[in-house]
């Protein structure tokens, strides 16, 4: 950890990154005091400009980090660029307030900001004539100042504490139109699902940080990452269940990342989510939020990989999740569930590849995929919403027997989805296919199972993007109600602007030579394509992508027919496979009857029962003695005499 | 003439206490309850100036004890007629039985 203390300019760094949180907290308190009276209006561009700054503070931060001071001798430094004593519990142990700075934090803080003010300029057009403008986009500010606080902490509780912002911060946005009970339940849902995992978070938290006796994460890495460390020794030797406490602390931890990223099985809030407003989903459940659970393995990860168990869990929850979701996206009505369940198997694939890989050089390469595809999944993504959203604002429907043939009500946003649908196909040279061609390769060097799972599941990605591609904007001639005078059609320039900037990041992001900036040890790692290896992806994207054209290209009676042969598993699967329906049957069935009613019963007899008890104990005494207090003064000085005169007695004559 | 002796000074005391007690058993009138406390006090007193002086005649403890318990009266006293003004303006009455309402 050599730290950059000794050059002049590191104190003005450190507050140059902090700038990019907290102007967007600044917008957050300004519109959230002040908005609703002062700023109606201009809410949006107050927020916009803001988050504009901090964009370019970041882009600059990321240039000088990348190009000019980051690299000492080809190697990536992490940076402690701020460090501020926050809770000093006592000498020598506090938690601090940090910024660190190393390849991925500068990434995150790239695709935040960027991804961040797109949806900022794209809402000023989709949320205009809101009610709750104002407060739309405080929550919005509110939001990017704590996934920016997220990605630059310097230590693991500062990072708890940003991580459970960012969870209040979705909740506040899925129930941002708080009239509609379905998104006020999905709110909580969300709320409540992430808050159950976060509570594995917590206490792996605190296993890590009790062995590694820091809190700090460059700290705790270099403890808890080597093998001839004594805290390494005594997190390996302590277990418990015959589990070591460094694989429990791990595994804790990410089950924590496992609900912020909606992996299998505690991915059931993703789909509700989206009940938000939609560059919200945009935003929160596609680019940014969901990816928390994937950085916090990445930044973890030299302690992951001396715990091969807890890869293991990584790795297969991830392809599990992965394929999951990719079945089930192919059955969803909903262009936003699709693009959804579509989020939650790409996170997999980020997850599987942080799961395969190691921690050195070469091997490395699965980290480096995992986050190329971060990255250009976060472009990709925040397209297809964009876009879904640009359709919905059309049609005013998520549904999508009332959408086909939008192309021509919709060229700009047709032109750009089909873009994101090739990008995240894998079809090259989209940025997709270069981010995924690494994640398979690392999964075939290391675990062919896994690897071929993947292909599978990258050619259902390619069939369940274009089915939605065709539904929207082939299939049907014009729909019926569809509103034909144009006064609305695509929205304004602020609707476009988004749409075009991230089809350009869609297609040109893959050819970021990504392998040469961030890496798991932070040398460069030089990442090249085999043209072989990436025949058999590229081949089932397409055979995906035609069968798709085949079912839906044109309406016809085909897919009915599918579906229908496939019975049972089509029904499974568009019932989601039934697992929102497990979870209500264990904690209404299971939990409320055998914990809730006892609970609760003896909470009514026993708890209460003693308070209860007592008071009544009480009434029934002072209702006996309450004669003897009379309020005649006399008669209570003749029992005071009289007892002074008794206790005189025995205390002269009997006390001996 | 004889010097009057501890058990004398005793004796008196003893008599002032008990006549304290009896007025304050017997009377109705909260003034001259008021009185009867006064005397069981100055009984005390007379208790302790006469130890004081018989039996630790170098000491002072004694003197301050009552010197303590005439300040106390007289605070007291000094309360107890603001009471017993205040019960007089809203029941035109100074007797003790009026005052038993006082319990609700």
């Amino acid at each position: 950890m050599q730290l950059l203390q000794s050059l002049p300019m590191n104190l003005g760094l450190g507050w140059a990154v902090a700038l990019i949180p907290l102007l967007p907290l600044a917008t957050f308190v300004l519109l959230g005091l002040f908005g609703r009276h002062h700023f109606r209006n201009n809410a949006g561009v107050i927020g916009t400009f803001s988050l504009f700054i901090s964009t370019l503070t970041a882009l600059y931060i990321a240039n000088g980090y990348f190009f000019e001071y980051g690299s000492v001798n080809g190697v990536y430094q992490k940076i402690m660029a701020l460090q501020i004593t926050w809770l000093e519990f006592s000498p020598g142990f506090s938690i601090d307030m940090g910024i660190l700075l190393d390849p991925i934090s500068v990434m995150m803080l790239v695709v935040v900001t960027f991804v961040s003010l797109m949806v900022h300029i794209y809402s000023l057009s989709y949320m205009k004539g809101e009610e709750r403008f104002s407060t739309y986009y405080a929550f919005l500010s509110l939001f990017t100042f704590s996934m920016l606080g997220l990605v630059i902490s310097s230590n693991i509780f500062q990072l708890y504490f940003f991580w459970e912002l960012v969870g209040v911060s979705s909740f506040l946005l899925i129930g941002y139109y708080f009239d509609r009970p379905s998104a006020v339940a999905a709110a909580k849902k969300a709320f409540i699902v992430t808050r159950f995992a976060d509570l594995g978070f917590l206490i792996g938290i605190l296993i890590l940080s009790f062995q590694a006796g820091t809190f700090d994460f460059n700290e705790l890495i270099a403890r808890l990452g080597t093998a001839s460390n004594p805290a390494f020794q005594s997190a390996t030797a302590a277990s418990f269940m015959g589990v070591s406490a460094l694989t429990w602390g791990l595994v804790l931890v990410f089950i924590g990342g496992a609900g912020k990223s909606a992996m299998f099985p505690l991915h059931i809030w993703l789909p509700d989510a989206m009940e938000g407003p939609t560059p919200v989903s945009a935003l929160i459940h596609a680019a940014t939020m969901v990816v928390a659970g994937v950085f916090l393995v990445a930044r973890l990860f030299p302690v992951f990989s001396v715990s091969p168990a807890a890869l293991a869990i990584v790795t297969y929850i991830g392809i599990i999740s992965a394929l999951f979701a990719a079945v089930i996206a192919c059955t969803q009505t909903d262009i936003k569930r699709v693009l959804a369940y579509s989020t939650m198997s790409q996170i997999g694939f980020m997850m599987f590849a942080l799961g395969v890989s190691g921690n050195a050089g070469e091997s490395g390469l699965g980290f480096t995929a995992s986050m190329f595809h971060l990255f250009t999944h976060a472009m990709f993504k925040a397209l297809l919403f964009l876009g879904a959203g640009s359709v919905i604002h059309f049609i005013h429907s998520n549904e999508m027997q009332d959408m086909g043939g939008l192309r021509k009500l919709l060229p700009v946003t047709h032109i750009c989805f089909l873009l994101a649908c090739l990008a995240i196909s894998g079809i090259p040279p989209f940025a997709g296919f270069f981010s995924k061609e690494e994640i398979l390769l690392a999964a075939y060097t290391s675990n062919p199972a896994v690897y071929y799972i993947a292909l599978v599941t990258s050619g259902l990605t390619a069939f369940y993007m274009f089915r939605l591609y065709f539904n929207i904007f082939w299939s049907k001639a014009v729909p019926a109600h569809a509103p034909l005078d144009h006064h609305h059609g695509e929205g304004g320039f602020p609707i476009v602007l988004p749409l075009v900037l991230l089809a350009a990041g869609s297609v040109a992001a893959g050819f970021i030579p990504f392998g040469k900036f961030v890496s798991v040890n932070g040398k460069a790692l030089e990442t090249e394509l085999h043209l072989v290896f990436s025949v058999a992806p590229v081949l089932l994207a397409l055979a995906g992508i035609l069968l798709a054209t085949w079912l839906y290209k044109k309406q016809n009676e085909r897919p009915a027919a599918i579906s229908a042969s496939l019975g049972g598993l089509y029904k499974a699967a568009h019932r989601r496979f039934y697992i929102d329906e497990i979870y209500v049957f264990i904690t209404k069935k299971i939990l409320f009857n055998l914990v809730g009613k006892p609970a609760a019963w003896f909470d009514k007899n026993v708890v209460d029962g003693m308070v209860n008890g007592t008071a009544e104990a009480t009434a029934t005494v002072s209702e006996k003695i309450r004669g003897l207090q009379s309020g005649k003064v006399q008669q209570y000085a003749m029992f005071f005499l009289v007892a002074v005169i008794f206790l005189a007695v025995i205390f002269i004559y009997l006390w001996k | 003439m004889m010097e009057p002796g501890l058990y004398h000074i005793l004796f008196i005391s003893a008599a002032l206490f008990f006549i304290g007690m009896y007025g304050f058993f017997t009377r109705r009138n909260l003034i001259t309850m008021l009185m009867s406390i006064e005397l069981i006090l100055n009984s005390v007193n007379l208790n302790f100036i006469a130890f004081n002086k018989y039996l630790w005649p170098h000491k002072l403890d004694g003197v301050f004890f009552s010197i303590f318990v005439i300040a106390i009266a007289a605070a007291e006293a000094a309360v107890a007629i603001a009471i017993i003004i205040n019960l007089y303006r809203s029941h035109q009455s100074i007797d003790v039985e009026t005052a038993e309402e006082l319990k609700y």
